[in-house]
């Protein structure tokens, strides 16, 4: 293909610029399966030590990694559901129903997409507390749920906007009712935007840190994000190839489900449009 | 059954898009709602649909008031302009979709359908999707699907508007062989006057939110209300020249004279509309003029004529004239068809 600039200085740039990201990413991959050799940067004889993670508890303190990554699974797909669920409908509403005050949902969603959440985290830990659900996967799920919102609302805005008003018309003109139309005419138009925003939202989950890590430290609520952490934390024994084969473990997921689903997931970043 | 509108008015927060408006559609009529953008009619045909709230006035379908009930059960088919078929659906489900509604059984379901595809000929295209389906295609799934819950009502929102104009032709014979083999009473919106002229048997012809002269086309055609009508209607469109009112006969521009009808008294300014097929050679002569541009148009050649005091005259003839611009013509004019207006415009 032929193109109207020079592609080699972009190119250069490009992969100048990624250079370090990649180069770190060998490194993850190649330490996980090597034995450590201290000061060198080439690697060690090739082993699967490192994982041993999968097979026993590493000390008799910490949970089991399936434990954890069943919570983790759990908490993901919970605020997945929530999130999809709660935006399809506000959305909808936001988008097409006019409604009093919907000039001050707009906005509000506007402002608190953008608002730094973790200015919240003490008064979010006052209320789980009142509510009972401190240092429950529950309580952690309804947070992040509730957080990642307004961008799940407001995406799926940009999803509905884009249906053509005459389509609900003509549903309403064919005698079905307005919650008929939505759920027949109006959603599946919007099913690209949905099923993006539930990976995407599932990935949110998954790789969330701050939330679970002070609204649930118990080991009951474990998710992977914090028991990574707490293997760092834990310096009497710091066993650096551990860490990169739990992480190889954590990260394999978003891998995978970038890989399987990344055309879904460029729908998002198009708000919408049809490409 | 016959449709009823009455004194309806429409506001938009400050700014009254119709007032008063009284339109009396009789049963198995196709009349058209034409005028230029903005005059209201998409509106008003969105009140008798039920899309948007009447703010004043009545609806009466037969003898059942309307005004008030939604949509859903007004049973009014509506055809819109880009046809809103649902793009997820096949064209039996689109077609299906008012039945379902009603939650008929799926053999009563497929009977209908089949027998209304056959009606607009789409019998082999059900399995397919919208998208798969070319301009005019979509536009008769878009009349089957109006059509198939047999409406009180056929709504057309400027049907026509977005295919080519080929299709356009042939479409426009479709939809008044289907409307009158249906029998149901329809409402066309449009601003093409050639349209509303071809298919309908009333044109309510609309300015500004009002209706300006509701009759059969061809009496709109050469008995317009106002200066409006007749510059609305007719194409090649109508010319206007201002002759002078000189003891009792108008004087136009190179010295022909008609005599003013006698109930019409001798005003200071008078309007003369002259349609294209009214000047011309074969009505002698007396205004001559420029030839200062033509159009071949194949069948007929359009001529602008321009007269001694700037005012230009239209004229089409048969093709093969041989006259070119710049030629310097004499021709007449059919002085019984020529309209005359007052300075306000109003027909005399």
């Amino acid at each position: 293909m032929r193109h109207n600039f020079r592609t080699w200085p972009l190119l250069l740039i490009l992969s100048l610029v990624s250079l370090p990201l990649i180069i770190m990413y060998v490194f993850q991959v190649v330490d996980s399966f090597t034995a450590p050799k201290p000061g060198s940067l080439i690697p060690g004889a090739v082993t699967f030590e490192n994982f041993r993670f999968l097979w026993e508890t590493p000390d008799p303190g910490r949970s089991s990694i399936w434990q954890v990554t069943f919570n983790t699974f759990v908490f993901a797909t919970s605020v997945a559901v929530i999130i999809t669920s709660i935006s399809m409908t506000a959305a909808y509403a936001l988008s097409r129903l006019n409604f009093p005050a919907r000039g001050f949902f707009l906005g509000g969603l506007i402002v608190l997409h953008g608002f730094p959440t973790v200015t919240l985290i003490i008064a979010i830990f006052l209320i789980l507390q009142f509510l009972g659900l401190y240092d429950s996967l529950f309580g952690v799920i309804l947070v992040k749920s509730a957080l990642e919102l307004p961008f799940g609302i407001w995406i799926m805005k940009g999803f509905y906007d884009t249906v053509p008003w005459e389509i609900e018309m003509a549903g309403v003109q064919d005698g079905a009712s307005r919650f008929t139309v939505w759920r027949r005419l109006v959603l599946p138009q919007v099913q690209p935007g949905l099923s993006a925003l539930f990976v995407l939202a599932f990935l949110l989950g998954w790789s969330e840190f701050v939330l679970p890590l002070v609204l649930a430290p118990g080991s009951d609520a474990q998710v992977l994000s914090t028991y990574l952490a707490a293997l760092i934390a834990d310096d009497s024994k710091l066993d650096f190839s551990l860490y990169k084969a739990v992480g190889m473990f954590y990260a394999l997921p978003v891998i995978f489900i970038y890989l399987v689903f990344q055309k879904k997931l460029m729908n998002i970043y198009g708000g919408g449009t049809k490409g | 059954m016959q449709l009823q509108l009455k004194n309806f008015t429409k506001r938009f927060g400050d700014l009254t898009v119709i007032e008063n408006l009284d339109l009396t559609v009789n049963s198995g009529e196709m009349i058209a709602l034409l005028g230029p953008s903005g005059c209201g009619k998409s509106t008003t045909l969105f009140a008798i649909c039920g899309i948007h709230r009447m703010d004043e006035g009545e609806l009466l379908f037969g003898d059942r008031e309307v005004s008030d009930l939604p949509s859903q059960k007004r049973n009014v088919g509506v055809v819109f302009q880009n046809y809103a078929l649902y793009p997820h659906m096949s064209v039996f489900e689109n077609i299906a979709f008012p039945l379902t509604i009603k939650k008929q059984s799926a053999s009563d379901i497929e009977r209908q359908v089949n027998e209304i595809a056959e009606l607009v000929y789409i019998g082999e295209l059900l399995k397919r999707r919208p998208a798969e389906l070319s301009g005019g295609q979509q536009q008769r799934v878009a009349l089957a699907r109006a059509l198939v819950r047999k409406p009180d009502f056929l709504l057309l929102d400027e049907p026509l508007a977005n295919l080519d104009a080929k299709l356009r032709l042939e479409m426009r014979s479709e939809i008044r062989r289907i409307q009158q083999e249906t029998g149901i009473a329809a409402i066309l919106v449009t601003h093409d006057q050639v349209e509303a002229m071809s298919m309908c048997d009333r044109i309510a012809l609309m300015d500004a939110g009002k209706i300006v002269q509701f009759d059969q086309p061809s009496v709109l055609y050469t008995d317009p209300a106002n200066k409006f009508v007749a510059s609305f209607l007719g194409n090649p469109p109508i010319s206007f020249i201002d002759p002078i009112v000189d003891s009792g006969a108008l004087m136009l521009p190179g010295g022909l004279s008609i005599a003013i009808p006698e109930n019409i008294s001798a005003q200071s300014k008078v309007q003369l509309g002259i349609r294209p097929e009214s000047f011309g050679p074969q009505f002698g002569t007396g205004l001559p003029g420029k030839v200062c541009f033509v159009e071949m148009q194949g069948r007929e050649e359009l001529f602008d004529v321009l007269l001694a005091d700037g005012s230009l005259v239209r004229s089409i003839q048969p093709a093969g004239s041989g006259i070119n611009v710049g030629a310097q013509i004499d021709w007449g004019v059919a002085a019984d068809n020529v309209l005359m207006f007052d300075q306000n415009g109003a027909r005399l």
